[in-house]
């Protein structure tokens, strides 16, 4: 396993040693990784290797799976999320996630958004809220008029946006996204790569994506995972993202991102 | 890969398909208007019988008496004297089924582990399918004494008692039907509340049960529905003895006891008594319906839809 030592980068997530076990199975084991701050970095992989797993890690919503048990140490700001003194919940405000298939509430826009606020104890101004995460997340426009409606009336990509400005309207310091971007047309997905870039400012992201050549355009840095014989998945390779696609060291994550599976 | 070889390769056997999809389409046809027919029918006879029972009692006396006495000398017809008690057992009975149903659901959807859920459920359902007869003497012989012990005045037969294990009956009814609309909301919705930082609790209550509001109202609607309907037990345990009142430690005589009580008896089919029950019957009828209609339009009003 070849990881480049994060260079000169602040990091605010270090995995340390993570193993992932549902049940008996091992599906991910012994990760190292870390997180560099505002930053994209994108997790590959071939289907069933752990990145959904390892994502999860990040904000405990292993938690609600049955039988998952996860060791190691997952490090932020100085604590260890698995920490029997860590409460999950705190953990996940500050840690936002957006899902592969785009999941609002059966509320309308508007509420959709302001949940979170609300439940989180939001001291200011709810309304003004609203609007800065939904232009944040590039879907204000529009929705201006129709904040009322169901966010089930939206379209797919609209949907997803609001889900990233839910995510976003909690303010967190980093923002999971599990293929953000799968279940999207070409144009939808430009939006959200763009939406990317300038939300990188603000916030540290991890995103997990099959598409290759989205990886390359968005990530700075990018982590290849694999599975062994017995399915076990694990992180092969670490580093920057033109590294990574330019000259990998290990021939499996170079045929990968040439796009030779084997 | 030539045409010809296509068509061999691929036959579908369906030469009979468009005949026998058409009769498959009669009959099913036919037995949906089986069922609408019988459904008019009853509605039919209910109308004409119950027309007739007014062409001799005024609905004025129907509406406003303040006694039941349809079958002394001088008879008084105060259908709210019915009511009254119909509508005292079915509060009670559903004070009891709706809250623990609804906990009882929310806990096997969401707290419960696998284990527990796979046998509480099942249990659940067995107490669905206890014979309502057993339920009224259950209430009659066991409960009324306990609860005499406690409470001064109650009477052998009362609405508490029968209100109580009504309650206890439709409970499965509640529980099973909500726990399936709760059970049924996509868990992505669980995940995206947690993600925001909510706690199960707030998960629980701000959407997971909105999400399955419908489903949950549409439980209690039958509840209410079966408690107003519900014979045995407050014919059991009730008592026949009609009287205006909502001192639940009383004994009543529900719409539906009293159905019973001239059933059993052998009034003449044409005689006024005989046209009694079906005007009785009649308003239990409007009242479910009114009830199904409320229930329609608050299901479409406040419903919110997760597909
Ligand atoms: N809830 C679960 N219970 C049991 N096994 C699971 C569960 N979720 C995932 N797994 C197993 O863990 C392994 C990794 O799954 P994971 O979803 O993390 O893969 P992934 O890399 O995200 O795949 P994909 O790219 O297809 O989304 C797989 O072998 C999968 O079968
Ligand atoms: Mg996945």
């Amino acid at each position: 396993m070849q990881i480049d030592a994060v260079i000169d980068e602040e990091t605010v997530l270090q995995v340390e040693n993570v193993s992932v076990y549902y049940g008996a199975f091992p599906a991910l084991r012994g990760v190292y990784l870390e997180i560099p701050k505002n930053k994209i970095t994108a997790l590959i992989g071939p289907s069933g290797c752990g990145k959904s797993t390892l994502l999860r890690c990040l904000n405990r919503l292993n938690d609600f799976i049955l039988g998952a048990r996860v060791e190691g140490r997952v490090r932020f700001g100085g604590m260890n999320l698995y920490d029997k003194s860590v409460d999950p919940v705190e953990v996940r405000r500050r840690i936002g996630m957006v899902f592969q298939v785009p999941n609002p509430f059966p509320k309308s826009i508007y509420e959709n958004i302001a949940y979170g606020a609300r439940i989180n104890g939001y001291q200011g101004n709810v309304d003004e809220l609203v609007e800065i995460a939904l232009k944040d997340a590039a879907l204000w426009d529009e929705v201006k008029d129709k904040l009322k409606n169901s966010g089930l009336s939206l379209s797919g990509g609209q949907q997803q946006r609001l889900c990233i400005a839910r995510a976003l309207a909690i303010e967190p310091e980093v923002l999971l996204m599990d293929e953000p971007c799968s279940a999207l047309d070409p144009i939808s997905t430009g939006r959200i790569e763009e939406l990317m870039h300038e939300l990188k400012q603000k916030y540290t992201i991890v995103i997990v994506t099959h598409n290759i050549q989205q990886a390359a355009r968005i990530s700075s840095y990018t982590a290849f995972f694999s599975t062994d014989e017995s399915r076990t998945g694990q992180m092969v390779e670490f580093g920057p993202t033109t590294r990574i696609f330019g000259q990998a060291n290990d021939p499996r994550t170079r045929d990968y991102v040439e796009g030779r599976f084997g | 890969m030539s045409k010809v070889g296509h068509s061999e390769r691929w036959k579908p056997k369906r030469s009979l398909s468009r005949w026998s999809e058409r009769a498959i389409k009669f009959i099913f046809g036919a037995f949906a208007l089986i069922s609408i027919a019988t459904t008019l029918g009853i509605i039919l006879s209910l109308v004409f019988e119950t027309i007739e029972f007014f062409q001799e009692v005024p609905i004025g006396r129907f509406l406003t008496d303040t006694e039941w006495t349809p079958l002394f000398a001088n008879p008084k017809y105060g259908i709210f004297v019915l009511i009254s008690a119909t509508f005292l057992t079915s509060v009670i009975a559903l004070l009891v089924a709706i809250p623990v149903g609804l906990m009882t659901a929310i806990y096997l959807s969401e707290h419960a582990s696998q284990q527990t859920r796979r046998y509480l459920k099942p249990a659940l359902e067995v107490l669905a399918g206890v014979p309502t007869v057993v339920y009224g003497y259950f209430a009659l012989l066991f409960v009324t004494p306990i609860l005499q012990i406690v409470i001064p005045g109650l009477e052998v037969f009362n609405a508490l008692s029968a209100g109580l294990i009504m309650g206890i009956a439709i409970l499965p009814t509640v529980a099973s039907l909500s726990e399936d609309a709760i059970y049924a909301v996509p868990q992505s919705l669980r995940q995206g509340a947690y993600a925001l930082g909510a706690t199960k609790q707030e998960t629980i209550q701000n959407v997971v049960l909105p999400a399955a509001l419908s489903g949950i109202v549409a439980s209690v609607i039958l509840a209410i529905a079966r408690a107003v309907g519900e014979t045995m037990i407050v014919t059991i345990a009730a008592g026949q003895n009609p009287r205006l009142t909502l001192d639940p430690r009383l004994s009543v005589q529900t719409m539906t006891a009293f159905i019973v009580q001239v059933s059993l008896g052998d009034a003449p089919t044409a005689s006024l008594e005989y046209k009694t029950i079906f005007a009785v019957g009649m308003t239990l009828f409007l009242i479910t319906l009114i009830l199904n209609m409320v229930s329609f339009w608050f299901v479409n009003r406040f419903r919110e839809k997760y597909d």
